[in-house]
């Protein structure tokens, strides 16, 4: 008898032969090129999956070409006109200096009296991004950690469908109900009734307020990925130490996961930034410099959504400014997420 | 092979297959002694009973890894936890500080008693609990935040926000884990930035810090080089004489060298108990013994 076979704590280990072990493993196949259609098929493949990755570059690429061409310098040769003149395609900075669109602060392609600050739209943008920071950040980043740390699984499978559904309602509904339900219904009575300021149709607070509500499935689901990926046995050794759950949340997982969550904020902000429909519809058009969230602001994007649906003339210098304000606008959102993708690889090379 | 040559093997092979079976078996078996016993593995027999245990039966899920475990684990001294892997050491380890609680659809029966107190009690605050009764991992699990705020930790959840006080706690914790001198000009650094053996020694200190009297281990040195084994095992030999301690090993020469009393789990029951100088020469059940020599016999 054989110790092993006595012993309940040694592996048995029976050995193949070699014979066995070369009746399984041995090369059978011939080491030739496979068949040219076969190749041929697999280069194909490759070809597709490539194009497929390659539309969204083009597409960016495409992108940039226009905005630069119009707003920075056009590339296209002159045109004759009809009068047999020489009219020059230019850009929209050819025109304009980019010290009157950063410095001047009025607004007002459309007028008689043109001026081209920027400011005024900038200034309405980031109110309601702003706003709408307020509200998402706090909000989407609790229900992330609830999501991640106090939910049980079935309250999970609640509630993230219903953050997804949230995700999922277009956003000129967002824009509507800012206008028929959060003015009339919660800014009029609480701030105009109550507190007595005046309270405008269109204001860039209802809109703050949607978009707020429209960026808190993002931040929650962002932020909730990043919580889930601290280490269990982070959360297990602060529990060893005599951490409650909300110890182990606000002192542990999520200072380990900081610079994941303040992506997750970078990317929501930048999302508010660039949100257009309910912007658009709940906080009017009037381009001023402002500190008052009740009255209406133009912002970017409504701007260029309000040159676009009306009959400017192509070629104008009205046409040409939406250009200028759509590349301030692509540079504000760019510089978002290359700083949020800058802070998320910190936040990687923590765990690696 | 050339048969010319005189080859070894071939002489040897008719003699050691003539041997009886069971004479080579015995041989294997019979001085029992497969690691060095030190004069400290036993205990003082007057040890009092700091932690209990009382036909615990243990599930996850449906599925029962404790049968019936009654073990009585005696102040300021070293118990060690020896079996074969899967045979529910960590989950009894576990039990002892209810970490078990956080896992879902756990449950036991019986009694864990610290000090005579049943710590699954309704009244029993689990969170003061798990400071009396800390727990160090397997793999070192620092904080992304400095060494500093690492040890304050504990300290700092339970309330205490004197800063001279803290910089105390701090400072003796450190000095008592054996990584002051190695720590102390750069207590503001990241804790992620020290070697695996002062991480786990941190995490010593960070458990030392909220004052405990029972330390439990889970083979704390496992992820250990030889020589950072060596200052852990050295710690916990020290840290006996004031702290009740815990420890699951897979190592009997550190199962020999650090604790007093052993305790052999397989397939989740406790087979056998006893002063660690007389389970390692003189276990009483077979399957201890087999345990104990087929790793080294
Ligand atoms: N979280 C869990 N959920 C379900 N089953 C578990 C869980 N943790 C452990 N088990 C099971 O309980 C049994 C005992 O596991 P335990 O981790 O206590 O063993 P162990 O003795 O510590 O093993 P090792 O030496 O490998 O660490 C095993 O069969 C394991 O599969
Ligand atoms: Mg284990």
């Amino acid at each position: 008898m054989k110790l092993s076979s006595d012993n309940p704590f040694k592996k048995e280990t029976e050995l193949a032969t070699d014979t066995q072990i070369e009746a399984v493993i041995a090369p059978t196949g011939s080491l030739q090129r496979s068949a040219s259609l076969v190749r041929v098929k697999e280069g194909f493949i490759r070809t597709i999956l490539l194009a497929c990755a390659g539309v969204s570059i083009l597409t960016t690429i495409g992108i940039i070409f226009v905005l630069f061409s119009n707003a920075v310098y056009d590339v296209a040769p002159d045109r004759i006109g009809a009068d047999g003149k020489v009219k020059p395609n230019e850009a929209f900075f050819q025109i304009v200096s980019p010290v009157e669109f950063l410095t001047e602060t009025r607004w007002t392609p459309q007028y008689a009296e043109k001026h081209f600050g920027i400011l005024p739209l900038v200034c309405g943008t980031l109110m309601i991004s702003g706003i709408a920071a307020m509200i998402g950040i706090p909000v989407g980043l609790c229900s992330a950690v609830y999501l991640s740390e106090y939910a049980t699984p079935r309250a999970r499978s609640i509630i993230k469908p219903v953050l997804e559904v949230l995700a999922g309602i277009p956003t000129v509904v967002y824009g509507y109900f800012a206008l028929v339900f959060v003015t009339p219904y919660l800014l009029k009575p609480l701030i105009q009734d109550v507190l007595g300021f005046d309270v405008g149709v269109f204001n860039a607070a209802s809109a703050g307020i949607v978009v707020g509500i429209m960026i808190i499935p993002m931040i929650s689901s962002l932020s909730e990925d990043v919580l889930r990926s601290v280490p269990r046995s982070l959360r297990e050794a602060a529990y060893a130490l005599g951490s409650t759950r909300f110890d182990v949340s606000t002192k542990v997982v999520v200072p380990a996961a900081l610079s994941g969550i303040i992506a997750s904020f970078l990317l929501a902000i930048a999302r508010a930034i660039g949100e257009t429909m309910a912007v658009t519809i709940a906080a009017g058009q009037t381009a001023v410099v402002t500190g008052n969230p009740f009255e209406s602001v133009a912002t970017m994007t409504s701007y260029i959504v309000n040159v676009s649906l009306g009959d400017t003339e192509l070629g104008s210098i009205e046409e040409k400014s939406i250009y200028a304000v759509g590349l301030t606008l692509f540079m504000m959102t760019l510089a978002m997420n290359i700083i949020s993708q800058f802070v998320l690889r910190r936040f990687r090379e923590v765990y690696n | 092979m050339n048969t010319t040559l005189n080859d070894p093997m071939d002489e040897l092979a008719p003699t050691t297959s003539s041997e009886p079976a069971t004479e080579k078996t015995e041989r294997f078996v019979k001085p029992v002694a497969p690691v060095e016993i030190p004069e400290t593995a036993s205990l003082s027999v007057d040890a009092a009973t700091k932690v209990c245990t009382r036909n615990l039966d243990f599930y996850y899920g449906n599925n029962q890894v404790l049968f019936d475990v009654s073990l009585d684990i005696p102040e300021k001294s070293v118990t060690a936890l020896i079996g074969p892997s899967g045979c529910g050491k960590s989950t009894f380890l576990r039990t002892l500080n209810r970490m078990n609680d956080i896992i879902e659809g756990t449950r036991h029966t019986g009694e864990v008693l610290l000090e005579g107190t049943d710590i699954y009690a309704s009244e029993i605050d689990v969170v003061l609990l798990r400071k009396r009764v800390g727990m160090v991992f397997q793999k070192s699990t620092p904080f992304p935040k400095s060494i500093f705020e690492n040890i304050a930790y504990g300290p700092k959840v339970a309330g205490l926000r004197n800063k001279a006080r803290l910089a105390e706690i701090v400072e003796a914790s450190l000095k008592r884990a054996a990584l002051w001198d190695e720590v102390k000009d750069r207590l503001q650094d990241s804790a992620m930035a020290l070697s695996g053996g002062q991480q786990q020694r941190l995490c010593i200190a960070r458990t030392l810090a909220t004052n405990p009297d029972v330390i439990l281990m889970d083979e704390p040195a496992s992820a250990l080089d030889p020589a950072s084994t060596a200052r852990v095992e050295d710690l916990i030999f020290e840290l006996r004489k004031n702290y009740t301690i815990v420890i699951v090993t897979h190592n009997m020469q550190q199962a020999a060298r650090v604790s007093q009393q052993t305790a052999f789990f397989f397939q989740g029951i406790l087979v056998e108990t006893g002063v660690t100088k007389e389970l390692f020469t003189n276990p009483v059940e077979k399957q201890t013994e087999d345990y104990i020599t087929g790793r080294f016999g």
